[in-house]
């Protein structure tokens, strides 16, 4: 079983569409949405959900006005500025939740013991039935925390049923960034394919994304989206990134056929499957099992 | 009355157009007389430097406080690791371990210590630049490279652009926590989309997210097109929310944002699109 971790860096390059159409095309893959603060997989490869469950990732403080004495001590201790005063009156405290850390430092030191601090619905993950094979994903709450926590989560459920089922791919669309997500979504993968655009910004932020693969030590291969906007910057990419130990897996044309399959609500190599972005889908699909197999064999 | 007003550029999906709109709109906001600041939040990938091209003056490094253990005073007695809530300091048999980088700096550790044996160092996550971009202050946050926690540096940000009575936050993807740390207080957000499905859905995780903060805020659309745009529109009206610009899908802007331009000056009607988003902007946040 490989999983493969779709990531950009930059936002907006066409993890998600790229991810669609992989799922048709891999044969019956398991698919897990990582990028779980704005996932969209769910538009396209539309799941029909058979289990789903709440996900709890860290605690939060909440202060039960009736037993405070306004002393001020978690006003004075959260390092977060989570507590809010309002002075109008007698000093009230309260947390805002959104801003709580979860650190429990104001619960622990509150005299009065007036601080709850209990475990916090986040989101819900769910899994789920598509056209291509079973799916993983899940919904952060909205303005909650702990994405990290829930992506480890999507994938190792997403693992369990690829062992159960005996599937041989795991695909997964990430979240874009370097960040927590990032990290929790590409640690101990066996491969992660890049996709990129021919931009400054695609450039800038390839070369910070690629870093941080050589840093984990995962193997990187490179996608280039819309490569023929701006030929000579493809180009440039593709040389850098080879120089940094990342090979090219493929270059997909710029076509008004993607965005046509996004409103369809079907993968383009599916919705038109000769159009220039599907041909190019495929052909990037073909080397990346191409170059896995090798790599076994070696 | 003086102008004293933080806008931030936010959108949830990626590659709306934040940075395009963001860094366009704080040249409008010099061209009208404003003290204007650039500040990108989006520290794991900054990018409007790519486009204003700021002279850097000034650069530094941020940390967040993690834990020392004086080894000849602890007593081992393991009240530093049942406070931490994300395991980042342990007692194992007769010795306390530390994770710097599970560490989120809340200071419960060295505040329960009973012997006073644990201190505080920096822990260097990122650095802030600051300089001057045409006129324009400009700040952005550099997240190092393995580092997952961006929103102590994104906090660091935006307390460094705390000057200039118009600010422009260059704001992350998504919706959680780097994002909150990057628009809590603004005054008004403008959430750039484009007329997708993807673009729409998430616009509406960034509309949710708004509302739970209180911050109000309306849409920017970016690359209108004729074919789609009913989309944004149907949706805008559903969810009751204003549409302050379109920005039509010119080639044009796409090669110039391709190589690094400022469309601003280099794509002819943009300039006035932006002025009359900085006027729009104003006069709803203030209003």
């Amino acid at each position: 079983m490989k999983e493969i971790v779709v990531i950009s860096g930059k936002g907006g390059t066409g993890k998600t569409s790229l991810v669609a159409s992989l799922a048709a095309l891999a044969e019956r893959p398991v698919l897990a949405d990582c990028d779980v603060d704005a996932a969209d997989l769910h538009l396209v490869l539309e799941p029909e959900i058979k289990h789903s469950a709440e996900f709890s990732g860290g605690k939060t403080a909440s202060i039960q006005t009736e037993k405070c004495i306004s002393c001020g001590k978690c006003f004075q201790l959260c390092r977060f500025g989570a507590v809010s005063k309002d002075e109008s009156r007698q000093p009230v405290y309260t947390i805002e939740a959104t801003a709580c850390e979860g650190c429990g430092v104001c619960s622990y030191f509150c005299p009065e013991n007036a601080i709850d601090f209990k475990s916090s619905v986040n989101g819900r993950w769910f899994i789920s039935d598509t056209r291509y094979g079973p799916m993983v994903h899940a919904k952060l709450g909205i303005a909650e925390e702990n994405s990290g926590k829930m992506v480890s989560l999507v994938r190792s459920q997403a693992k369990i049923i690829a062992e159960k089922e005996k599937l041989d791919y795991i695909l997964v669309d990430g979240p874009p960034g370097i960040g927590c997500p990032v990290i929790a979504s590409v640690t101990g993968a066996d491969a992660v394919l890049v996709v990129t655009e021919p931009t400054v910004s695609g450039q800038h932020d390839l070369e910070r994304v690629v870093e941080l693969v050589r840093h984990f030590k995962i193997p990187a291969y490179l996608c280039i989206n819309k490569f023929d906007l701006n030929l000579e910057t493809s180009i440039n990419i593709e040389k850098k990134a080879m120089a940094n130990g990342v090979r090219l897996a493929g270059r997909i044309r710029y076509d008004r056929s993607v965005t046509f399959a996004q409103v369809k609500k079907l993968p383009v190599v599916v919705a038109i499957a000769n159009s220039p972005a599907a041909q190019d889908i495929r052909a990037t699909w073909d080397n990346i099992m191409k170059i896995i197999n090798n790599e076994e064999c070696r | 009355m003086a102008l004293n007003l933080t806008i931030a550029v936010a959108s949830g999906k990626g590659g709306t157009g934040k940075t395009t709109v963001s860094a366009n709109l704080a040249c409008a906001a010099i061209e009208a007389g404003h003290n204007a600041a650039y500040l990108d939040c989006d520290v794991e990938e900054p990018n409007g430097h790519l486009f204003l091209k700021p002279r850097i003056s000034h650069i530094y490094p941020v940390g967040i406080p993690v834990p020392v253990v004086n080894e000849e005073k602890c007593t081992k007695c393991g009240a530093c690791g049942e406070i931490c809530q994300y395991s980042a300091i342990v007692k194992i048999s007769k010795t306390v371990l530390t994770f710097d980088n599970m560490c989120h700096g809340c200071g419960g550790c060295s505040l329960v210590c009973p012997a006073g044996a644990i201190t505080e160092k920096e822990r260097p996550i990122g650095v802030i630049e600051e300089g001057d971009a045409g006129g324009v202050s400009f700040i952005h946050g550099r997240l190092n490279i393995g580092e997952a926690m961006s929103p102590p540096l994104i906090k660091a940000v935006r307390k460094a652009g705390l000057h200039g009575n118009l600010t422009i936050v260059d704001v992350p993807p998504g919706t959680s926590c780097p994002v909150i740390a990057a628009v809590r207080g603004v005054d008004y957000v403008l959430l750039v989309t484009e007329p997708t499905p993807f673009g729409l859905n998430d616009l509406g995780l960034a509309l949710d997210m708004l509302r739970e903060l209180g911050i109000p805020g309306a849409v920017v659309i970016n690359r209108s097109d004729p074919e789609y745009n009913h989309l944004a529109h149907d949706f805008c009206r559903e969810r009751g929310v204003q549409i302050l610009a379109e920005i039509p899908d010119e080639r044009r802007v796409a090669e110039a944002y391709s190589v690094g331009e400022l469309a601003y000056y280099a794509v002819p009607g943009y300039r006035k699109i932006m002025q009359q988003l900085l006027t729009s902007v104003e006069r709803e946040a203030i209003g």
